[in-house]
């Protein structure tokens, strides 16, 4: 369906993508006691790590090798044992997730090597585990990066094994899912009696909570025990068409089948995965309260129709979060007329029903908007410049959010975060009704005579 | 309730000019129409109802309730008549009578301090003032203190008498078209009254519908005086009686008004609607005859031709490429009045079929009329239960619903497409831009994508079958994997 089409010319105005290896950093976040550990210069960090503070509006544990020009010059590997020394006497984490930067890539820097020299000398690092993922910034974006995350975990700490638990179900949750979206999808899976591993799980990490005390790792998330079983599970769910690889890799590992959902956002949708979820459960009924969610999204779905048919839409977002809102949004008889992404990995992005996908910035979505006749616009915070230039409505999707609290709480998955997505998308539509005027509908106002001179 | 009011509301139910009520036995001329006041089966608005949706749109004016709060609060910022100007008419006046207020009597001093701050904060033109059922039955007099107010105050106050248990929504329609009759039109002088100045009567300007058929008078120099009362400024209103003709719109609420600027000032009336390709036509055609006949130029007949034929070559042009997109389209109507054949004539020429039309609110005349379009008369019916409708719109007789908001639940609960043709309603459908606009929104609701996936069977469902072509997203990654329902 969708063309891909490249950015315009050399200039950049206004990115729309956050880089790969803080994708790869929000990754390894969902994971318990985990700490992520950037690859490069000190600033790589700092910037991640200020745009994650204000999306999560909590405190974000990433640490970075500060790569200097010595190391730079002479490689980084001591820089990453040091970092590992200090972070195992500091927090003492589960996990230690790596990941590159563009400046260790640009270098050549042999991180995989070096990582199996340094196991082999060190061998106190054996109760930590060490994940690294190739995240250059020149590459993709945060979409990409957090698939290769999951993927170097699933490759460094998923043993093959012959057991099988077969209400066990693994869930590969896509970088486009909120705190709420995984917790949610979590209960559908229980609904029908079902166990699932969630991986990265950042529903207890990220969902802003006050704990006893303080920690200086990731404050939830996939115990490494229960990664270490993935291979048990009767089943694997992607959710996100960005961790199909990730899913293929478990499977070949563990012979897990693997389900792909490119989406859990819409009515059909969602169906699907229900109607998997009550196939691996072996049951032909689902709960009462599933049946009363479906039937609230389908009421959702008539009431927002109104608003949503022929609603011109402009989208901004990695390529999963793209697809999943704007497949819905046709479906409800909105036209996705404009839509910019961050990756041409994603073969998803084909499928995103609208003639052109830009691999583009906001400044190219903005132009894109205004010349399409765009009625709203969705994308993540840094789209509020365009919205207020275009007087266009902005519904906040995607990664950074740093001007509202709660991204975290966003669900836009599953029947229940389905219909709020449709009432969200029917409000802001109706907040810009014109307010009818007679030029309108070219009338002449009433004669000057009729009106009433204030006193 | 009052001699007066009494009196007045025999009046206005024995409508002379109404054929309906002609055709009635002598002793059942005062009785009204319909039988909307049944206990556990009404449905419709009050008579407070009614004044208030006639005057209200009276853009400049203040209008203020005279009653506890129900009447007022429930209500008040409901309607969508549009202004071009003032805002104060959506502002909401009311004296919101307590329960000391109705044991002690103190409601006409209440009111009279109210109609003071309403006067002295927004300084209006003039202010309304609506009875309601509780001010009526303690028997506040509510001309007397309009009377002092308005000495007082140096300004128009204009008591409505119209409390909600006296009857139905289209009493109080008429009871506010005596209103305007008795206190209102006739008191100010246009400075320049023009030979193409007309009264719109009945036409509230509901999402600017008004302004729809604007541009039309407008290239013919027709000028609204009168407006009853969509964007209308009082003054406009006070004026209304130097108009050459009144085009009556809304055909069984304000006949008496219409009826008696012609009974006191010699203005000539006639019907019509601005619904509808043919009836637009149609109206403009009969204003046109009827200001050369009192004395307009007579150029202006051709000029109004002119300009018929451009605006319905243009509509029809605008309204084929959905041809394709409505075509056989099976509509059920389910509204009032002229609204009915007047659309459903441009429907059949776009190829939908009307299943079913309501002719609860009907006159005889357009009943003929409904006849002739549909061929016959087995589709008309007068009222439908819920619980039918229901049953028709889920046995799929039809491909959607157009009416009223009462009806909206029962086609949405069906989950069939529904088109909102009342006065809640926020698109404008009026004239031949309006005709184009309807369309376009019926064919937004038939073919909206998610009608055939709310209507699927849910996974639990038999004859669920996954959306395959579609394929929201249902994959098997690796067909060499485990046969999926052995995992």
């Amino acid at each position: 369906m969708a063309r891909l089409i490249p950015q315009r010319g050399a200039l950049s105005t206004n990115p729309l993508k956050s880089s790969a290896a803080l994708g790869a950093a929000n990754a390894y976040l969902g994971v318990e006691g985990a700490i992520p550990l950037l690859h490069g210069a000190q600033g790589c960090t700092a910037f991640a790590l200020v745009a994650m503070v204000r999306h999560y509006d909590e405190p974000i544990p990433l640490q970075t090798t500060a790569m200097n020009e010595i190391s730079t010059i002479l490689g980084g590997a001591e820089q990453v044992e040091e970092a590992i020394d200090n972070l195992k006497r500091k927090a003492a984490p589960a996990l230690v997730g790596i990941a590159s930067t563009a400046l260790t890539e640009t270098r050549g820097e042999d991180v995989a090597g070096e990582l199996r020299t340094l196991r082999d000398r060190r061998r106190d690092f054996g109760d930590t585990a060490i994940v690294y993922a190739s995240t250059p910034d020149f590459i993709g974006g945060l979409e990409d990066g957090w698939a290769r995350a999951v993927t170097a975990m699933v490759d460094a700490l998923v043993p093959a094994t012959g057991r099988k638990r077969p209400r066990q179900v693994n869930l590969l949750a896509g970088s486009h899912l909120t705190a709420a979206d995984v917790e949610e999808l979590v209960d559908l899976i229980r609904a029908f009696g079902l166990e699932p591993i969630v991986l990265p799980d950042v529903s207890p990490s990220l969902d802003g909570h006050v704990e006893d005390g303080w920690r200086g790792t990731a404050q939830g998330g996939t115990p490494l025990s229960d990664i270490a079983r993935l291979g048990e599970s009767g089943c694997t769910l992607v959710v996100g068409e960005s961790l199909a690889g990730a899913g293929e890799q478990l499977q070949a590992r563990t012979g897990v089948p693997v389900r792909v959902f490119d989406r859990l956002t819409g009515l059909r949708a969602v169906d699907g995965f229900v109607a998997t979820l009550m196939a691996l459960a072996g049951v032909a009924d689902a709960p009462a309260s599933v049946k009363r969610d479906r039937s609230r999204l389908v009421d959702a779905a008539l009431d927002a129709h109104f608003h949503t048919g022929g609603l011109k839409v402009a989208l901004g977002a990695d390529p999963d979060l793209l697809f999943g809102l704007g497949a819905t949004l046709a479906e409800m008889g909105a036209e996705v007329v404009t839509a910019a992404s961050t990756s041409w990995a994603n073969p998803v992005l084909a499928r995103v029903p609208t003639a052109e996908v830009a691999i583009a910035d906001l400044g190219e979505l903005e132009r894109r908007a205004a010349a399409s006749g765009a009625e709203l616009l969705i994308t993540h915070a840094h789209g509020r410049q365009a919205a207020a230039r275009l007087d266009l409505p902005l519904v906040r999707a995607g990664f950074p959010i740093f001007d509202r609290l709660g991204a975290q709480d966003v669900c836009r998955v599953g029947y229940r975060g389905t219909r709020a997505f449709l009432l969200e998308i029917a409000n802001a539509a109706q907040g810009r009704v014109p307010v009818p005027r007679p030029e309108h509908f070219g009338a002449t106002p009433p004669a000057e005579e009729f009106a009433h001179a204030r006193p | 309730m009052s001699e007066r009011l009494k009196a007045q509301v025999r009046d206005v139910l024995d409508e002379p000019a109404c054929a309906t009520n002609r055709a009635k036995a002598p002793g059942e001329r005062t009785k009204g129409c319909g039988n909307s006041l049944v206990p556990g089966a009404a449905a419709g608005g009050c008579a407070f109802d009614g004044a208030k949706i006639a005057l209200q749109p009276i853009v400049d004016a203040a209008h203020l309730v005279h009653g506890p709060l129900a009447c007022e609060g429930n209500s008040w910022d409901n309607r969508g008549s549009a202004s071009s100007g003032p805002e104060l008419y959506r502002t909401s006046f009311t004296t919101d009578l307590g329960e000391l207020d109705v044991v002690m009597g103190h409601g006409e001093r209440k009111l009279y301090r109210a109609i003071r701050a309403v006067v002295e904060t927004h300084r209006p033109p003039a202010v309304f003032v609506y009875s309601t059922c509780v001010s009526a039955l303690v028997g506040d007099d509510l001309a007397a203190v309009c009377e002092a107010a308005a000495e007082r105050h140096g300004l128009p106050v204009i008591p409505v008498d119209a409390p909600g248990f006296v009857g139905s929504k289209n009493l109080g329609n008429k009871l506010a078209g005596e209103t305007l009759l008795d206190h209102v039109i006739g008191t100010v002088e246009p400075a320049d009254p023009s030979p193409l100045d007309v009264n719109i009567v009945g036409e509230f300007n509901v999402a600017g519908e008004l302004w729809q058929v604007k541009p039309l008078l407008d290239r013919l120099g027709i000028r609204i005086l009168g407006s009853i009362s969509g964007d209308a400024r009082y003054r406009q209103v006070a004026m209304a009686h130097r108009a050459q003709v009144t085009m009556l719109v809304c055909a069984k609420a304000l006949t008496n008004l219409a009826r008696g600027l012609e009974e006191r000032w010699g203005i000539p009336w006639f019907e019509g609607s601005f619904y509808g390709i043919e009836d637009t036509s149609a109206a403009i055609r009969t204003l046109a005859a009827m200001l050369v006949e009192r004395g307009a130029p007579a150029d202006l007949l051709d000029r109004a031709e002119a300009l018929i034929a451009e605006e319905e070559a243009r509509t029809w042009a605008a309204l084929a490429p959905f041809r394709p997109r409505v075509e056989g389209k099976r509509v059920l109507l389910y509204t009032g009045g002229h609204k009915t054949w007047s659309v459903v004539a441009a429907l059949q020429e776009l190829g939908m079929e009307v299943v079913g039309t309501s002719v609860r609110k009907s006159t005889e005349g357009d009943k003929d009329r409904i006849k002739a379009i549909m061929g016959d008369d087995t589709h008309m019916f007068e009222n439908m239960a819920p619980k039918d409708m229901y049953a028709a719109l889920k046995a799929a007789d039809a491909d959607v619903l157009m009416s009223g908001g009462r009806s909206r639940f029962v086609a949405l609960k069906a989950k069939t497409p529904w088109v909102d043709v009342n006065q809640e309603k926020h698109e404008a459908y009026a004239g031949y831009a309006g005709m184009v606009e309807l369309v376009r929104h019926i064919d937004r609701a038939v073919n909206n994508p998610m009608w055939v996936d709310v209507r699927a069977p849910a996974p639990w469902d038999d004859g669920y079958a996954p959306a395959a072509a579609t394929a929201p997203g249902l994959r098997v990654v690796n067909s060499d994997a485990t046969d999926f329902e052995d995992c």
